[in-house]
């Protein structure tokens, strides 16, 4: 039960692979050559992130296409990692969730092992490596993206992180968007960023940000007022990270459709 | 050839308990005790990096008592077993109960080998939120691996008889957490007093964690001496 080489271990990864090498996905026995691999996985669309003047707002749309067809409707993109940091992930679903599990539980692991927070730094260093291990999967076309966001308690700032499925981590200092209305979402926070935003300020950035892309892109869930499904806002502040209501984000909706409306 | 000499199991298992007595007898206490939001955990440790009480995972804790190193593994082993489990199958599938078998099947294995001394540790695993109907679970392991459920309050350490025997006049249902804080910090005292010297726990003497049944997740929570100091100034 208790090897000596595995005491100082602060990485839950490297137990998994040694113990239970069962539990860890090997994606690289997938067949290279194969080009007809099925592409009909569900996947997960549009995730934002906005810097404004507490920190950073993470968000995500509901819904994960399957091919051509709705898959999920309420699906949930965005998910908090520790007490300042959080994950939102677009790309083939399986996998995407799976990526932001291992990393909570990871972050969480270090936390505990070493009695302090892996740094934000050290938390967007090591998910590198999670987005690096699905690199056979991406070559298949079924791609794992996240966008990391926190808040650095030692820079008092909302920081961004984004990432290529070569494990390559790139620092956004205002906003990013990916996933398939990534690029919709990106061309509406470019045109309402602007430098220390207030909270209401990005709220409604990225409210319509979401819009335009459900409104631009087919795969793109908006809010759905029938089955009461609203996207996922998540803010990340000094204070931690807080899920904004339901109510609040069916209010910001109802307040840009009256806006559109009179325009 | 040497015929080796013959010692009966009776003196081997004697000569162990009083080895690890002498251990443990030297070794600061842990107080457990269920307040009115889950359990509250008090050591005396004036020391500032190395804790006698931890979290192990989301509503499991461990409070320990005697060679530091030795239940630093346990410790170790304990949140790493449980990530593994939470992770193979659901977060609420790792138990205190679970982590209780764990330990006491490693302690047990020690203290049965002959050719290893036994572990000098005395532990509590603390619970809450595990089974329903039941706000607290403390089980307490002794260095052989035999354990048993405690029931509101438990104490290890060199003085946990002189403890129990305290609390057991004192304790009652329904404490909030600047009263259970309190009624364990005037214990510790009480007990010092009679040995020696009047003695005066301090918020930098003492270690104080918590498993609130209102926090989410994560239900445990390690209070900092200035935390400290603020629930001591709010006792009467």
């Amino acid at each position: 039960m208790l090897k000596p080489d595995d005491y100082g271990k602060t990485d839950f990864l490297q137990i998994l692979k040694s113990r239970y090498p069962e539990q860890v996905a090997d994606w690289n026995r997938l067949n290279k050559g194969q080009n007809d691999f099925p592409h009909n996985f569900l996947e997960g669309t549009t995730v934002l992130a906005l810097v404004y003047n507490d920190g950073v707002i993470l968000a995500g749309d509901r819904q994960a296409t399957e091919g051509y067809q709705v898959g999920e409707r309420r699906i949930q993109k965005v998910f908090k990692i520790d007490r300042h940091s959080a994950i939102a992930v677009a790309g083939v679903a399986g996998p995407c969730f799976e990526t932001a599990k291992l990393f909570q539980v990871q972050v969480e692991f270090y936390e505990k092992m070493e009695g302090v927070s892996l740094s934000l730094d050290g938390q967007a260093n090591y998910l590198s490596s999670l987005v690096r291990m699905n690199l056979s999967l991406a070559m298949q076309g079924l791609i794992v993206l996240p966008i990391f966001a926190g808040y650095d308690l030692k820079q008092n700032k909302g920081r961004i992180f984004k990432y290529d499925a070569l494990g390559g981590r790139y620092e956004e200092d205002t906003y990013y968007a990916i996933g398939s209305g990534g690029k919709d979402a990106r061309s509406t926070l470019k045109k309402m960023y602007r430098p220390d935003m207030s909270e209401q300020d990005a709220l409604t950035a990225i409210v319509e940000a979401l819009w335009d892309a459900a409104d631009e892109d087919i795969a793109t869930g908006g809010p759905d007022l029938i089955r009461k499904i609203f996207p996922t806002l998540t803010a990340i502040t000094e204070q931690g990270v807080s899920d904004v209501s339901d109510e609040t984000v069916a209010g910001l909706f109802e307040a840009l459709v009256s806006r559109l409306e009179q325009t | 050839m040497s015929t080796p000499y013959y010692v009966s199991p009776d003196q081997i298992w004697e000569d162990k308990k009083v080895f690890v007595d002498r251990g443990i007898g030297q070794a600061k206490e842990v107080v457990v005790l269920e307040y009115n939001n889950g359990l509250l955990m008090v050591a005396e440790n004036p020391r500032r990096t190395i804790f006698k009480i931890s979290e192990i995972y989301d509503k499991i804790a461990l409070a320990s008592t005697g060679r530091v190193s030795e239940y630093e593994t346990l410790r170790v082993v304990g949140i790493r077993e449980a990530e593994v489990k939470g992770y193979t199958y659901y977060r609420e599938d790792v138990t205190g109960k679970w982590l209780t078998n764990l330990y006491s099947q490693h302690m047990m294995a020690i203290a049965q080998a002959w050719d290893v001394k036994p572990l000098e540790i005395e532990l509590l695993v603390c619970e809450v939120d595990g089974v329903p109907e039941i706000r607290s679970q403390i089980y307490k392991i002794a260095f052989d691996g035999t354990y048993e459920e405690m029931e509101k309050f438990a104490v290890i350490g060199g003085r946990a008889d002189a403890i129990t025997e305290k609390l057991n006049e004192t304790y009652h249902d329904g404490l909030d957490l600047t009263e259970a804080v309190q009624l364990a910090s005037r214990t510790f005292e009480s007990i010092e007093v009679e040995e020696m010297e009047p003695y005066q726990i301090t918020p930098q003497t003492i270690e104080v964690g918590c498993l609130d049944v209102t926090n989410g997740r994560r239900k445990f929570r390690r209070f900092t001496a200035e935390e400290i100091a603020e629930i001591f100034s709010h006792a009467s």
